[in-house]
Order: C-alpha cells, then sequence, then structure tokens
C-alpha cells in the first residue's frame, strides 16, 4: 500500500471495518436485504455501486470549489443520478441477464444513502484523489456485507453458492430442506443482525 | 456566497453536460439493449419448445439465433383462429389492441413438432411474462416458460424453476370432450388418483395466489386461441 498516501489508505480503509456504512452506519439496508438473495446479483450489485460510488465522489469532489452551497445537494444529486443512470443502461446491454434480476434496484442506487452521504460528508471537503479512495473504500465496505449476507442467504435459502449447488442430493435425500425463511426479506434482516453483532465485538465497539 | 446569477449559469451548465452525456449513452448502447430483449424472447421460446442448452453448446446470442431460423416460423391470426396474411409478429404493436396474436410454431424433418403463444397476465404482485407451448396435437402441453415477473424470489418466484414448468409438460388443457378446461395449479399438489389429474399440476407452497392467478390468465390466453387449436384437434381427429 505504498502506492498510498497515509490519509488515502486511511479513507480507503476506515469503511471496511471501522467505520462499514452497513454495519456501524447503518445505511443502505434496503438493498442490503432486497438483492442478496443470490451471490451473482450481489456481486454485480457491488460493482455498480463501487463505480457509481467512487466516480462521484471524485467528479463531485472536482467541482467542490465551484458548486454554490445554496443548490449542492441538488448538484450532486444530479451527477450520481447520471452516473447511476449510465450504470443501468451498461448492464442492461452488457450484462442483460443480471440486470433482468437487480430491476429496479440499479436505479434506486440513487437513493442509496451512502451515495449521497459520502457526497455531502467527504468529497465536499476533500481532495479528488481522496474522495476517489473513500468512494472506493464505502463501495467495497458496502459490497462486502452485501455479498456475506448474499453467501449464507444462498447457501441456506437454495443450498447453492454462485449458482452451483453445494448440499449434496444425498442431504436431501436424508430429508435435509432448503431453509425457505432465507429466501425472504426476514432472512436477511437475521443474518445482518448476526454480523452487526460479530461486527461490533471484533472492532470492539461500545455503544455509549 | 455566491451571486443567482452565478447559480443559474452553473446549474444550467451542469444539467446540459449531463443530459448530453446521458444521451450519447443511451444512443449508443441502444442497439445492444434491443438485440438483447429479442435473444432473450427467443431464448424463452425455444425453452418452452424442448430446446434446451447444453455444457458443450451454451446458447451465445449468434447460436440462439441460428436455433430460432433454423426450426421456428411464425405466424399472427385472429380470434377467429384464421391465420392473417403478411403480418409478423414483430409488426404487432404490444401498446395498441388489435385482433392480432402471434404464434410461434416449431418444425422438425418437415414435421409439426408444437407451438408457442405469449402468456402474460398478473400473480400476486407483478405482470407475469412467458410461453405456453402446445404439442402438434392442439391439447397437450409441450412446456412453459416465464422470462420477466416480479414475484417473491423463491416463494412466486419459483414459477421461473424447472421442477414447477416440468409440472406442465404432458397435461391436457381440453376434456375429453373437446372444451377447454385450461390448466389448473393446485395448493398442496396433485391428488394422482383424481379423474380431474390430466389437467392439474402441483402448486408452490407459499405462492397460492401467484398460482391463482396463473390458472386465470392462462385460461384467459388459451381462450384467445382456442378457435386455432380447436382446429387443429378437429384435422387430427379426422
Amino acid at each position: 500500500m505504498a502506492l498510498l498516501s497515509k490519509k488515502s489508505q486511511r479513507a480507503l480503509n476506515d469503511p471496511l471495518m471501522n467505520n462499514n456504512p452497513i454495519t456501524l452506519q447503518v445505511l443502505g439496508i434496503c438493498s442490503a436485504l432486497a438483492i442478496t438473495v443470490k451471490m451473482d446479483t450481489a456481486v454485480v450489485m457491488t460493482l455498480a455501486v463501487v463505480a457509481v460510488l467512487s466516480v462521484s465522489n471524485t467528479i463531485i469532489s472536482i467541482l467542490r470549489n465551484l458548486i454554490p452551497s445554496k443548490v449542492r445537494i441538488i448538484v450532486q444529486l444530479a451527477i450520481i443520478a447520471s452516473l447511476v443512470i449510465l450504470t443501468d443502461e451498461i448492464l442492461k446491454a452488457y450484462l442483460y441477464d443480471i440486470s433482468k434480476q437487480l430491476t429496479v434496484f440499479v436505479g434506486l442506487i440513487i437513493t442509496n444513502c451512502i451515495v449521497m452521504g459520502r457526497a455531502e460528508a467527504f468529497a465536499m471537503q476533500n481532495t479528488p484523489v481522496k474522495s476517489f479512495w473513500d468512494g472506493l473504500g464505502n463501495g467495497l465496505g458496502y459490497g462486502m456485507i452485501l455479498i456475506l449476507v448474499s453467501f449464507f442467504r444462498e447457501l441456506l435459502g437454495s443450498g447453492s453458492v454462485f449458482g452451483f449447488q453445494v448440499i449434496p442430493d444425498s442431504f436431501y435425500a436424508a430429508g435435509y430442506e432448503n431453509m425457505g425463511l432465507m429466501v425472504l426479506s426476514p432472512g436477511a434482516f437475521i443474518i445482518l443482525g448476526l454480523i452487526v453483532w460479530v461486527q461490533r465485538i471484533v472492532a470492539k465497539i461500545e455503544e455509549e | 456566497m455566491r451571486s443567482n446569477a452565478y447559480t443559474l449559469i452553473f446549474t444550467s451548465i451542469v444539467t446540459i453536460v449531463l443530459g448530453f452525456l446521458l444521451s450519447m449513452a443511451v444512443t449508443i448502447l441502444k442497439e445492444q439493449q434491443v438485440l438483447n430483449i429479442e435473444i432473450d424472447i427467443k431464448k424463452n421460446i425455444l425453452l418452452s419448445l424442448d430446446f434446451a442448452p447444453s455444457e458443450e453448446n451454451p446458447w451465445t446470442p449468434e447460436r440462439v439465433q441460428a436455433i430460432f431460423e433454423e426450426y421456428i416460423s411464425s405466424l399472427v391470426i385472429n380470434a377467429k383462429g384464421e391465420s392473417i396474411e403478411g403480418k409478423k409478429p414483430e409488426d404487432i404493436n404490444p401498446d395498441v389492441e388489435g385482433d392480432f396474436h402471434p404464434i410461434y410454431i416449431k418444425t422438425m424433418g418437415g414435421k409439426i413438432d408444437g407451438y408457442t403463444i405469449p402468456i402474460s397476465g398478473k400473480g400476486l404482485w407483478s405482470t407475469l411474462y412467458g410461453y405456453f407451448a402446445v404439442e402438434s396435437d392442439g391439447m397437450t402441453v409441450k412446456g412453459i416458460t416465464f422470462y420477466k415477473h416480479g414475484e417473491t424470489a423463491g416463494l412466486g418466484g419459483e414459477v421461473e424453476k424447472p421442477w414447477f414448468q416440468n409440472n406442465f409438460k404432458g397435461k391436457k388443457f381440453v376434456d375429453n370432450d373437446g372444451n377447454l378446461v385450461g390448466i389448473q395449479t393446485m395448493k398442496g399438489g396433485v391428488d394422482d388418483t383424481s379423474p380431474e389429474a390430466y389437467h392439474q399440476v402441483d402448486g408452490i407452497s407459499g405462492a397460492t395466489m401467484t398460482g391463482k392467478g396463473l390458472n386465470i390468465f392462462l385460461m384467459n390466453d388459451l381462450k384467445t386461441y382456442e378457435s386455432f387449436f380447436h382446429r387443429i384437434r378437429e384435422s387430427k381427429g379426422k
């Protein structure tokens, strides 16, 4: 990581663990529930959010001294929305099957609090390079949880990982059944709750 | 604090630049997207008609096009079951209600091997879109697929799974007297000893409402095509 300055490193690393947008700031829960039934959709969603977040952070940071403060939220939203639409169109053109499964949730990245939150809280005050790393870090921090949740949901709910069956047929023959709860939203809530719990123990975080 | 004029000019520039970039991107990607949708529809037509990709022969877009061109022909009929000359399924504007109904026909070795018709209707949360394929006898189900729906994954979403779709194969949607009875999904599964089992399939547990919706719209779509399939049954019966 010698390539990065200390501050950029922190901008990248912090959101992965100590300040994870989902488990600590509890942002972006909606999509974390909706698209984590299968791992492939979670991975594509992660890539989409990482792309949007790092690019939007960079652009907004470049323009930070030009954006009139009265209309800054609208300008931020316009930039974010354009990037999201662009991502959605690219997915429809080149990853059609996955984009069909993601349906409206790519479009809903616009309303994902993480993207707006980072633009307002970080990119408006920091240099483009740092903002880029911050966007990347937050995107990955978000995606990490998404992929983790989807791993458990797909494994327990459908008996597969990335669409490949991992629970042997003999288990099913012996009476094993997929946990239907896991494919529904409550399954995501439970998994997410457990992850938050474990993560807070590991990161030694205590609520005051 | 910046002046109002600055704010106005700044936002105008942002809007114009973003608008320009987006419209450019959409224009460039349009062709590929339209192609994707077309391939996806063709894929589903083929799936309903018993074609399946294998590991050695995965379905690339080119392959889908090639299979489609080799085996599938299409025609458009009206409610009386008569073919409308010179009209192709691509010409039908789905936004305009009209008496135009597409049918895709699979021909193998010079013989008709099946027909497939588009089906669509309300499930629980969403409109389901798919294809329903009929054997050349005009009364036996050959296959069913869904290519678009917004039902709950794992519950109503199971309509897109092979186990559910395979249920339909070999079922009959007309009774012995030639009356249209449709196909019913049964809550709790089909009782195989029942005399009605020939037009019943196992429902999806946890998705009774999706199944009910499916029963209704499938029946409606079959009614639309009934005169066409009726003729086929008549001609076979002679």
